[in-house]
């Protein structure tokens, strides 16, 4: 446990992904099966040990520990886990440090009524920092911000494999993945996927820069403003994975019942918004959705998810990824049919007569789901990953408001030095000036370096790491789209909004009005 | 026996010992003063007279611009003291920083100890301190939690070398408080073999030339401000916590952000100061030690100053121990734990 224990501290104060990355590489080349296998799994929230719950450990330390001092120190450390480390009183004597695999075998094999004997004793077994890894192994909640997607790339690189195989075994194998590694290490082939519900890579799109393509070559649709998923039902079961190849399955039960077809569907899960009339809904709507263990019946009732299909990538046990997109959009058509139309709409094909034609229809679409078009090379298969060439998005022109510069903050990483973190508003009726929205990106290094000196040569107030500056500088803000919101006082949020022009010509008092920006709602 | 209660009076702004008018680390000015050791939150200007170890005087000199050598204020070595309105005051080792003392007080037939900040451990930049019997201990509570429990200083140390020799190509800095933290780090650095020259702050400065002056050896130390940032890739570098993750710390080369702190215990605490390698080393006592000190002294009474009192309460309630706490104000618990 104490290499794991370590890694996990490492990864804690460690804020830079590619140090992240190049820690995980290490634990992995290093740690032999099945150790590692449990480690990542924990590290990516892949394992659960239903008998042993928050409730189980704070039991536990009741018959150690003064109730009450566990309580003020529970408040001071914010977390459980954490607090039960610390508190938990050192077994005399030697400690022998169980690995991972020892402590996964006996958590697994945990009953409800004998989880408090078996947590105690591995406990015992462990100092301060190994008791903290085995709780957040055992509860979850590891907040080390090690994703999915970032595990596969590390176990990408320490075996020096293509990441697209990676991505394509990993759900196919649970935990501790014995056959990955084997296969990483060149110990054996790589393993059969027959039957199973794997996650296929997504092919992505690069923006585009120049509008100089052959249309006659490309297929247009509308680029929605939802979340990219892929639906793939294998071996008698139905998963959702989303862009980052997480599963999401259990966050939309209701798409998991309706695809009952063996097929792999790839396409943007929106929700039905009743203001829309039954059409998608903007993105604001869909996020009421989104990072949820659990759904409420409420929850479907009010914002009912539904998939917007645009690519089959296989179907009844055939991988059509080799296919031109012309040929997997005929078999798209012709699959449709075989899905609740409840659950399942096909994206259309954009009629455009030429790229002046498109151009004109992108323009005026002002559809809260429509976030612009997408172009997609006919003769193209479906490959993993950007590729030059075969997929183009070309997004909405963003709207832009010019706003007042109210708080900033220091950012992270390489930005710690630098106040990079800019919240910033626009004037109500009253001549008030309310927050609408916050934004770390757009500008240049030197402009960074400008604004920086701004924040600190106008500084009113500080509030911990925030600082309140004198509200004198505008700033051209650029978003996608904007939404009512009932979090922020000016009733606004903005969709990724970024600094497009520091406006050092433009007197504060003519920023723009909140009205203004009320108008731009979608 | 006198009833403590008639002689000495906690107050928000200090301990106030009546039949001699003086006030133990008032946090206002006031005419006579007695003062445990240096730091801001103990030690301020403005008094009439203040009564403290030599060290603790010339540390009040630096900072604060008192006058060490004007007859009104008087410095007595550990294990002196001064008679005042019949109330004796002797000043005894407390092991916190440079010069840290207890304040014994005996009248009537009464002997009441005030900690200041207080640590057990070994810290080779000051005397050790001393388990003095008393009928009253007021003591401090900091890290009145049992979520404290700091590790082997030498742990830390390794921790921070082996940091060092891990990236050559970076720096180190390490955040440190200007009075006493930072000199501990150098120390128990050299302590632990580091002998290659080590870079402060200016801030930091004066302060290690004093240290120095009474006898504390830091080796070599070069200020940032005169060194070439390459010159710093592979070396430790020491700063006042505030200047961690500011402008200042761009003219090191790529430094990973450390902090010596007790309060680096907590995970969430060490990345809310966006550090990097978190250090346990404080100079306050930490759960076992404010335990243990409560029954190597063995009080009849223990009155808590400031920190987490109510975890310390709570464990003098368990352990049937009379207790109260006192609620001064103006503590900063913060930078320099």
């Amino acid at each position: 446990m104490k290499r794991f224990a370590a890694l996990i501290d490492r990864l804690i104060y460690t804020r830079s992904r590619n140090s992240k990355l190049a820690l995980i590489v290490d634990y992995l080349k290093h740690t032999p099966d099945p150790d590692r296998g449990w480690a990542i799994a924990a590290l990516t929230e892949s394992l659960d040990f239903p008998a042993v719950k928050a409730g189980t450990v704070r039991a536990l330390l009741a018959t150690r520990v003064d109730e009450e001092l566990f309580r003020l120190s529970r408040h001071f450390v914010g977390d459980t886990a954490e607090t039960a480390a610390l508190l938990w009183p050192d077994a005399p004597g030697a400690k022998d440090d169980p690995s991972v695999s020892q402590a996964v075998d006996a958590l697994a094999s945990a009953s409800r009524s004998d989880a408090p004997a078996i947590v105690a004793s591995l406990l015992d077994r462990l100092d301060a920092d190994g008791r903290y890894a085995l709780l957040k192994l055992a509860l979850g909640g590891m907040r080390v911000g090690v994703s999915a997607r970032l595990a596969k790339q590390a176990f990408a690189q320490a075996f020096g494999v293509p990441v697209d195989d990676v991505e394509e075994l990993w759900h196919a194998i649970p935990p501790p993945y014995a056959p990955l590694f084997a296969w990483g290490e060149g110990r054996a082939e790589r393993p059969d996927l027959a039957d199973v519900a794997f996650f296929r890579p997504f092919m992505l799109a690069h923006p585009l820069a120049e509008e100089s393509i052959d249309f006659a070559d490309y297929a247009a649709e509308w680029k929605w403003d939802g979340i990219r998923v892929q639906i793939v039902h294998g071996g008698g079961e139905t998963r959702i994975y989303s862009r980052g190849g997480e599963e999401i399955s259990s966050a939309f039960p209701e798409l998991v019942a309706a695809f009952d077809q063996d097929a792999v569907i790839d396409g943007e899960l929106l929700v039905r918004g009743e203001a829309q009339g039954g059409e998608a809904a903007s993105f604001n709507a869909l996020q009421q959705r989104l990072g949820r263990k659990t759904v409420s019946k409420k929850m479907l009732a009010d914002y009912p998810a539904f998939v917007r299909v645009y690519d089959l990538l296989g179907v009844d046990g055939e991988d059509l990824r080799g296919l031109p997109w012309s040929e997997r959009r005929a078999r798209l058509e012709a699959f449709m049919p075989r899905l609740a139309a409840s659950h399942f709409d096909l994206s259309q094909v954009i009629d455009a007569k030429d790229f002046d034609d498109l151009a004109e229809r992108r323009a005026g679409a002002r559809d809260a789901a429509i976030e612009g078009v997408m172009l997609k090379r006919r003769d193209a298969p479906y490959v993993a990953g950007r590729r030059a060439g075969l997929w183009y998005k070309w997004k909405r022109d963003p709207l832009t408001a010019d706003c007042v510069m109210m708080y900033a903050q220091r950012g992270n990483g390489r930005r710690a030095s630098f106040y990079s973190d800019y919240t910033f508003g626009c004037w109500s009726a009253e001549g008030e000036l309310l927050p609408v929205g916050k934004a770390y990106s757009g500008f240049t290094d030197e402009e960074l370096k400008w604004l920086d000196k701004f924040v600190r040569d106008h500084t009113l107030n500080r509030f911990g790491p925030v600082r309140e500056v004198e509200k004198s500088l505008v700033l051209e803000v650029a978003f996608d789209s904007i939404h009512a919101s009932k979090r922020h006082k000016s009733g606004l949020a903005m969709r990724f909004p970024r600094i497009s022009r520091i406006r050092r010509d433009k007197p504060a008092e003519e920023a723009d009005r909140i009205a203004t920006l009320l108008a731009m709602a979608t | 026996m006198a009833k403590a209660k008639t002689w000495i009076e906690p107050h928000p702004s200090g301990i106030y010992v009546k039949p001699a008018d003086v006030w133990i680390d008032p946090s206002r000015p006031v005419e006579r003063a007695a003062v445990t050791h240096g730091h801001a939150d103990h030690a301020r200007s403005g008094h009439g007279s203040v009564y403290a170890t030599p060290e603790t005087l010339a540390i009040m000199a630096l900072r604060y611009g008192v006058d060490a050598e004007a007859s009104h204020n008087a410095a007595f070595p550990y294990g002196e003291g001064f008679e005042r309105g019949g109330v004796r005051f002797s000043f005894h080792p407390a092991g916190h920083v440079l010069g840290s003392a207890q304040i014994l007080m005996e009248y009537a037939g009464e002997r009441i100890v005030v900690t200041g900040d207080y640590k057990r451990r070994a810290d080779p930049t000051c005397a050790r301190f001393e388990v003095v019997p008393c009928d009253i201990f007021v003591t401090e509570a900091t890290f009145g939690l049992p979520v404290f429990r700091h590790p082997p200083t030498e742990d830390e140390i390794a921790k921070l070398i082996g940091a060092v020799r891990a990236e050559p190509e970076r720096s180190v800095l390490v955040g440190a408080y200007a009075l006493g933290k930072a000199q501990r780090v150098i120390a128990e650095l050299r302590g632990a073999g580091w002998d290659a020259p080590i870079y402060i702050h200016g801030a930091l400065e004066k302060m290690c030339h004093l240290y120095a002056i009474h006898g504390v050896d830091l080796g070599e130390l070069r200020l940032v401000s005169e060194t070439d940032k390459a010159a710093m890739a592979g070396q430790i570098v020491l700063a006042p916590p505030s200047a961690l993750n500011d402008r200042w710390s761009r003219r090191l080369p790529d430094p990973v952000t450390a902090m010596a702190s007790g309060w680096m215990r907590v995970r969430q605490r060490a990345r809310q100061r966006m550090v990097e390698l978190p250090l346990v080393i404080s100079d306050h006592a930490d759960w076992d030690e404010l335990t243990a000190t409560i029954i190597d002294v063995n009080p009849k009474e223990t009155w808590i100053t400031h920190g987490s009192e109510d975890g310390l309460l709570r464990w003098c309630e368990l352990h049937q121990r009379k207790a109260r706490a006192l609620h001064l104000v103006g503590r900063d618990l913060e930078e320099e734990a």
